[in-house]
């Protein structure tokens, strides 16, 4: 059974079909990558998935339940993590702070926690919030950053700080929206180790990206989108081979 | 007697319309909520007394002083107390905002006293008309058609001329219109300068209407058009035109069946229940999330 | 002991003292709703003009010891302010701000048409019924809520409350039930108005509707912005400084509230973040101990 399962799940804004009956699934384990050429919906689908737009029509399933219409604090609780193609860190709160916020989910107690914050067990919770944030910090190789101010952060450390941040609600799928946007290759080639070491881990990896280096070297399959519909689905050498794609999205000189 | 009502409750909504459009063009350009706006329709009220009652100039002349010495005003507050914060988080104009309100109503007081001041009766001899069993005064009539000319003349403004159009723009988008070339800083004291104006005009209309001017009048009547304005929708000309309409005829009625103690709050109880059913008032723009 | 120290100060400074500690109350917790979750309220004298009214009558029909009396006008307004945070508090931004306005202003003419609050003359309020003086009495709530702010910013509510104030979609992507938060937090917010209010009426003891109309929900928020926005050192100095400020203009009798008016304007434009804002205590600590400090570089967010 798939992990995540999108049903004909479509998205209308106006008259403008965003997303049109799309079919896709995400195994568990794998690294999907979603491409397609700019205006394609790729964020959308993301959107659509993670709660901010409800589809207009179809269904999207997580561990063999559907999520569609829910709220995007639920499904987060069910276990989708997610980044921002616009980095939305809280810029003016420490890395730390961030990473906390992302580990959200992971506690339980609330106002009467911060009450009687000197309980033993609000502390414990605390404190095991505060490991798992630091573990989350590391795997992106920035705890040595943790009272800097986000803002403050290089764009690249910026972008993983986000990853660190969606990994801190220990999810079973993170969404990745560009995670090497506007990074240097060697920052990307680092980038690709952390994201494959987080497969590893044990989370399923789905993300967007425009790098197609980056995306044909890290993914396990490549599926395609344009004008809102999946175009193509497969493992890299397939897709990068398809006609369809090349016409589409690679355009003739791309092909190699 | 409802259509002596209905007359009623426009010219009063009439006077809070104008208020709410300098609320409303503001907002609509800064997004600052001007809390000293208010005051400016106060400063509007006494600057016409002033010139009717010291000056003996007729009320129509007396109304057009009071326009230019407020459009100063209204240019010389953002300058002082807006500009410098433009940078800076909206709360913190609107502290500034609050200030310039405590500034001006507590000089009004110094200078006229905390007593109500009236229009001498001779600024507008007023008589009534009978239409079918209603009364009305031709001083409600002035102020409905003085109302209609001034809102006519600010949509022509906005939407046939030059600076109506850089106005729209500055609205619809700060930086672009700024990097378009558009002299950003004159559109905005423009705005002011056209807000304060209708405000200085309201003040001396509803001055004439309810016979009384006074230090604290800016308050109830500023936090009512603002009422208006959001109850229109924010940023909305016509919304705001609506909203200050709305908000007179439904006082009106209100007191007329009775509720007269719960006057002040019948504004705020229409205003809660609109943003309830539509959060972005009955002409805003609904907004798009944007991820 | 606190009782010598109250009787060797002079009742006019007393006075002042008292009023200091209530407007810190009060603006502490402002600082809740719209310093940490970044939701402006305008009108949060009506949850002041509630825990007030709520104590007066508790102290003249029941004649409750006072302690339970302050609490229990602190839990009335809170659930006041639950009940009408539901619907509102999905309003975003100004929408929301009017609406609290709106409500005071309801609530102020309710109040004033009410047989309960006796109508616009206003309540007497009796003395409360305590060992403890008054001044010990505020101290002691001071204090308390002092420290029940410092405990909610550093915890996993206040991070919940802080990530929903920089950005509501990011929070609510990382699980953040954020209408469960806005409204909890508004009641904690209300809560404290509710017990400043209650402290407010028997410290005066009388109050009326009209003492708590726009003006004064104007005078917390910026004492809360004035300090600084969120930091809780900032709202108690911004707090001390406008509560005693109306005594120290005092010299300038009829000019106070224009000197006021154009205080509030010079410091904003040239302190816009409030006076101790953008100085961050835990990070002046953090580099006391050896902590490494923090990069100068600002690089600017963005995408494409």
């Amino acid at each position: 059974m798939a992990l995540l399962k999108l049903d004909n799940t479509t998205i209308r804004f106006g008259g403008l079909v965003a997303v049109n009956g799309v079919n896709l699934e995400v195994e568990e384990g794998e690294i999907l990558a979603l491409i397609g050429p700019n205006g394609a919906g790729k964020s959308t689908i993301f959107n659509l998935i993670t709660g901010i737009y409800p589809p207009s029509e179809g269904d999207i399933s997580f561990k063999g339940k559907s999520i569609a219409g829910l709220s995007p604090y639920i499904i987060a609780g069910r276990g989708i993590g997610r980044t921002f193609q616009n980095i939305r860190l809280f810029g003016q709160q420490t890395v730390l702070d961030n990473v906390l916020i992302g580990a959200h989910t992971r506690g339980n107690w609330n106002l009467s926690g911060a009450l009687l914050q000197f309980l033993p067990a609000v502390r414990k919770e605390e404190g095991r919030l505060l490991e798992l944030a630091i573990r989350c910090l590391t795997k992106v190789d920035l705890a040595h950053k943790a009272y800097e101010l986000a803002c403050n952060l290089p764009y690249g450390e910026q972008r993983r700080l986000e990853i660190a941040r969606a990994l801190a609600i220990e999810p079973a799928l993170i969404l990745l929206d560009e995670p090497a946007a506007g990074m240097n290759p060697q920052e990307k080639q680092t980038l690709l180790e952390m994201v494959r070491t987080i497969r590893n881990d044990g989370v399923t990896v789905f993300l967007v990206e425009h790098d197609m280096k980056f995306v044909m070297g890290l993914s396990d399959r490549v599926a395609v989108l344009d004008y809102g519909s999946k175009i193509a689905d497969g493992r890299p050498e397939e897709v990068r081979a398809n006609p369809a794609v090349i016409e589409a999205y690679l355009g003739k000189g791309a092909a190699h | 007697m409802f259509l002596q009502q209905l007359i009623n409750g426009i010219a009063l909504g009439s006077t809070y319309a104008l208020i709410a459009l300098g609320y409303t063009m503001v907002y609509g350009i800064i997004s600052l909520i001007n809390f000293a706006h208010g005051e400016i329709f106060m400063v509007g009220a006494f600057v016409g007394l002033l010139m009717v009652s010291y000056f003996k100039m007729n009320l129509f002349l007396a109304m057009a002083c009071s326009m230019a010495f407020c459009m100063v005003l209204g240019v010389v507050i953002e300058f002082i107390a807006y500009r410098p914060l433009r940078k800076s988080s909206r709360l913190s104009a609107l502290i500034s905002a609050i200030g310039v309100s405590i500034f001006l109503s507590s000089l009004a007081m110094m200078v006229f006293g905390a007593n109500a001041k009236g229009f001498p009766d001779s600024a507008f001899p007023s008589h009534q008309i009978h239409i079918g069993d209603a009364d009305i005064s031709t001083l409600q009539l002035l102020i409905i058609s003085v109302s209609a000319l001034l809102m006519l003349s600010l949509e022509f403004i906005v939407q046939k001329t030059k600076i109506g159009k850089a106005m729209r723009a500055t609205s619809e988008d700060y930086n672009t219109a700024a990097l378009m070339g558009i002299n950003v800083n004159f559109v905005i004291s423009f705005t002011f300068a056209l807000g304060s104006a209708l405000a200085a005009a309201g003040g001396v209309l509803v001055g004439v209407l309810f016979n009384s001017v006074s230090f604290n009048m800016g308050l109830m009547a500023g936090l009512k058009a603002f009422a208006a304005a959001v109850l229109g929708g924010i940023g909305s000309i016509p919304g705001a035109m609506l909203g200050g309409l709305l908000l007179g005829v439904a006082e009106v009625f209100g007191v007329a069946v009775g509720y007269s103690s719960y006057r002040d709050a019948i504004a705020f109880a229409i205003l809660v229940l609109v943003l309830l059913v539509r959060p972005a008032g009955l002409l805003g723009q609904k907004i798009q999330k944007k991820v | 002991m606190y009782q010598y120290l109250v009787n060797s100060i002079d009742p006019y400074t007393m006075q002042i003292l008292v009023n200091i500690g209530i407007g810190i109350i009060l603006a502490l917790g402002l600082n809740i709703i719209t310093g940490l979750t970044g939701q402006l309220s305008l009108g949060h004298a009506a949850f002041m003009s509630v825990g007030a009214f709520a104590g007066a009558l508790l102290t003249i029909k029941t004649g409750a010891p006072f302690y339970l009396t302050i609490l229990l006008s602190g839990l009335i307004t809170a659930a006041v302010a639950a009940a009408i945070g539901w619907p509102i508090l999905r309003l975003t931004g100004d929408y929301l701000a009017i609406c609290t306005l709106g409500f005071a202003e309801i609530v102020k003419v309710v109040f004033l048409n009410l047989e309960v609050t006796n109508k616009a003359l206003g309540l007497t309020v009796p003395a409360p019924n305590t060992t403890l003086s008054m001044p010990v009495t505020v101290l002691i709530v001071v204090i308390l809520v002092i420290i029940v702010s410092v405990f909610i910013e550093n915890s996993r509510f206040g991070r919940a409350l802080k990530a929903i104030r920089d950005d509501e979609i990011a929070a609510e992507s990382m699980g953040i039930n954020i209408a469960r938060y806005k409204v909890q937090s508004f009641a904690v917010s209300a809560f404290m108005a509710g017990i400043g209010g209650c402290l407010y009426g028997h410290f005066l003891g009388y109050i009326n509707p009209s003492d708590f109309g726009f003006l004064k929900s104007i005078d917390m928020l910026s004492m809360v912005v004035l300090g600084g926005l969120g930091s809780v050192p900032g709202v108690v100095f911004g707090a001390s400084l406008l509560s005693a400020a109306p005594e120290f203009l005092r010299f300038m009798s009829q000019y106070r509230m224009l000197v006021y008016g154009a205080l509030l304007v010079f410091l904003m434009v040239f302190r816009p973040n409030g006076l101790l804002g953008g100085i961050d205590f835990a990070a002046l600590v953090l580099r006391k101990l050896g902590v490494k400090p923090r990069g100068a570089a600002h690089e600017k967010q963005g995408g494409h």
